[in-house]
């Protein structure tokens, strides 16, 4: 018996995760609803009815990071007090599987979590129209989730099984995002102004880098984090 | 083990650490711009860049624990950052004073290198709490090095992004642009507070090994090695002893 | 005369300053049975764990179906079932849906699955989510996971735990004694192990209290094992 291919497990670990979201709908309804939530609060507290701009720029990335925040903590929870671990380790899969499927996971999570959150903020209190700056914005909204996607699955695993891990979760992540924001929220800024400018390429080049940088730490530690 | 050199280590500290002292105070040249008060710089700087190093020293540890799966390599991570988290505080505290006194606010949004050095205090102030937080040993040590791994890699990566984004440029002191005087308290400077950060690691290690000696003389002598009380802890223990036990 | 099932010599496990397991030395041969006894906190489940490559050996030698661990950790992992406490399977799915993708996990076919839900007799309910259904059955289930790609070594923490009788005798050809496999199982019962192994092991505080052959032994001896 040879030892499965890693695609082959990277799709079962998907399916399975999927599966569990879909029945459970924990993560992705809760963080829509939150980032829908916070737009109503960044409404009554900066008092502002329109945004645009480095303001509406910063505004919608910060609440994608604090709903990502959301999805960070529960990614690894179902597998950590369900034994999922133990059975990952004790098969023949390359472990490295599970760090990509978790990535995917996550950047699955985001993706969906936008499509409502985006169009919301829109709604809510974007001021200038979105419609030209939407094919710039999709490009940087799935940089930033790249992000979100490997730094999430490093420090899901890092803090789960830890005794404070719904407080290690936010503390460690946000630091390690905060590069994450900034080019996002440069890069988005001009998508945002009216009028539309460019999109500004070195914002993306640094974010595109620095997803990869950080792709390339999370899967070579990713490992020893799973032995027990 | 580590005692052997720490008497030697702490004079030439105390001797570098008087020297500079002295030359900052009575042979470096007053600032035109800003006065007596940029002498802090002497101190800033020079703690700045050593607190950066010793999170840098400390990744390195890290990564010969996560190769080695020796102990020793995540005490020695442990104290390096511990060290520097340190440091690092008193960087903030005197970087808050220059701010004030040069340009009239206790903090700057404007001065990429200080809000860079934030970020980074704040992602290593979750250091100890992280292994706190695991109670298992080897799992906290392994949680611990792959920390300081990422930890260490988002030091200098940070600094370059804030850099891009802002354009105001803290004082760049180490560009050349310094007059010779100036120069040679610096590099003096930079060499005391190194040898500190250096001794105080020395003595940190030493102490918690001393302790670790000491607690397993105390099983042996009580006649029940096996029988440890859990102690939960944020500090690794090392456990391999040479000639004891 | 073929190589051990399980050799070990001297093993060590430490937990911080703590000996877990110390200088645990024994060699069992395939398809026999080792029990493993002990008061709690011995480290039963320790050994267990390490034998399964869940944890690495800190000190000694410890060689599993011919390979050393834990460098060959790797060669080893596809041929050893695990069967503990937990039953390792996620309460949403339902029992084809975790067997089919612990069976993605090691490689094999799915179609094994079925005939092992329906040895334990778990067929019609195979397509309700776990949380649905007893213990003693989620435990059924945990069984054809251990054994999904069968496994030459099985090891079992106090396997019948959540059973009734009449589960206990649908299992018992899968994990008993008839199974063929090697197996070493843990167990808080010193009279059922007894009846049902070869060699016996007592562990106390991590350290070997007892090695020898199970006809040897007697329930008076186990007996001081608990004292």
């Amino acid at each position: 018996m040879s030892a499965p291919g890693t695609r082959a497990v990277v799709a079962a670990l998907l399916r399975k995760d999927l599966r569990i979201e879909l029945r459970n709908f924990e993560s992705v309804p809760a963080m829509a609803l939150f980032s829908v939530t916070t737009f109503v609060l960044f409404h009554f507290g900066l008092q502002r009815d329109t945004l645009s701009g480095d303001l509406a720029a910063g505004v919608l990335w910060v609440t994608l990071l604090f709903a990502a925040v959301l999805g960070i903590n529960r990614l690894f929870v179902a597998d950590a007090e369900q034994g999922g671990f133990d059975a990952f380790l004790l098969s023949p899969a390359d472990r490295g599987a599970l760090a990509l499927a978790k990535a995917l996971a996550l950047l699955g999570y985001m993706l969906v979590l936008e499509l409502v959150a985006v169009p919301a903020f829109a709604l809510l209190l974007l001021g200038p129209p979105i419609g030209q700056a939407l094919p710039g914005l999709v490009l940087v909204l799935v940089l930033g989730d790249l992000g979100v996607a490997v730094i999430g699955t490093l420090v899901g695993a890092l803090a789960v099984r830890s005794r404070a891990r719904d407080l290690l979760g936010p503390l460690l992540s946000l630091p390690l995002l905060v590069p994450v924001v900034l080019g996002a929220a440069l890069a988005t800024k001009p998508l945002l102004s009216t009028p539309v400018g460019g999109l500004p390429l070195r914002w993306l080049g640094t974010l595109a880098a620095y997803d990869l940088v950080f792709a390339l730490i999370a899967f070579a530690l990713f490992d020893f984090l799973l032995e027990d | 083990m580590y005692g052997k050199r720490l008497r030697a280590l702490s004079l030439t500290t105390i001797a570098t650490l008087t020297a500079t002292l002295a030359l900052v105070f009575f042979w470096a040249p007053n600032d035109a711009d800003q006065g007596f008060l940029q002498k802090i710089i002497y101190i800033h700087v020079p703690l700045a860049i050593v607190t950066l190093c010793g999170f840098i020293v400390g990744a390195c540890c890290a990564i010969a624990h996560l190769r080695t799966r020796d102990p020793r390599w995540d005490m020695r991570s442990y104290v390096a950052i511990h060290i520097s988290l340190v440091f690092g505080v008193g960087v903030l505290i005197t970087g808050s004073i220059w701010a004030k006194g040069s340009w009239g606010h206790w903090w700057v949004w404007s001065e990429p290198t200080l809000v860079s050095f934030l970020l980074v205090m704040l992602l290593y102030a979750t250091y100890q709490p992280l292994r706190f937080a695991i109670e298992d040993p080897e799992r906290q040590a392994r949680a611990a090095s792959v920390f300081a791994i990422t930890a260490g890699a988002f030091v200098p990566i940070n600094f370059a992004i804030v850099r891009l984004s802002t354009q105001y440029v803290h004082p760049r002191l180490g560009s050349g642009s310094l007059p010779g005087r100036m120069e040679v308290v610096f590099l003096l400077a930079i060499a005391s507070i190194a040898l500190l950060w250096t001794t105080l690691w020395r003595y940190e290690m030493t102490s918690k090994h001393a302790a670790a000696q000491l607690r397993t003389l105390a099983r042996l002598l009580g006649g029940d090695e096996d029988d440890v009380p859990p102690r939960r802890s944020a500090a690794p223990s090392v456990t391999h002893l040479e000639g004891v036990g | 005369m073929s190589d051990p099932a399980i050799e070990l010599s001297s093993l060590t496990r430490r937990y911080g300053e703590r000996l877990a397991l110390a200088d645990v030395s024994l060699t069992l041969a395939p398809g026999q049975t080792l029990a493993v006894l002990g008061p709690n906190g011995a480290g039963k489940s320790t050994l267990l764990r390490l034998l399964a490559t869940l944890l690495r050996p800190h000190g000694g030698l410890a060689r599993v179906l011919g390979h050393a661990l834990p460098e060959q950790a790797w060669a080893v992992r596809g041929r050893i079932g695990l069967l503990g406490h937990e039953p390792l399977l996620y309460r949403e799915l339902s029992a084809r849906e975790n067997l089919a993708f612990h069976a993605a996990l090691h490689g094999v076919a799915v179609a094994r699955a079925e005939e092992l839900l329906a040895a334990v007799a778990m067929e019609r309910r195979g397509n309700e989510p776990l949380r649905t259904l007893s213990r003693g059955m989620v435990q059924r289930v945990a069984v054809c996971r251990a054994l999904l790609h069968d496994p030459e070594l099985l090891l079992l923490d106090e396997p019948r735990a959540n059973l009734d009788p009449a589960a206990g005798e649908l299992v018992e050809p899968l994990i008993g004694r008839g199974s063929g496999r090697t197996r070493v199982i843990v167990s808080h019962d010193p009279a059922g192990a007894l009846a049902e192994s070869d060699l016996v092991l007592g562990l106390v505080r991590g350290r070997v209290a007892l090695l020898a052959p199970a006809g040897e032994l007697d329930a008076a001896a186990l007996g001081e094992l608990y004292r």
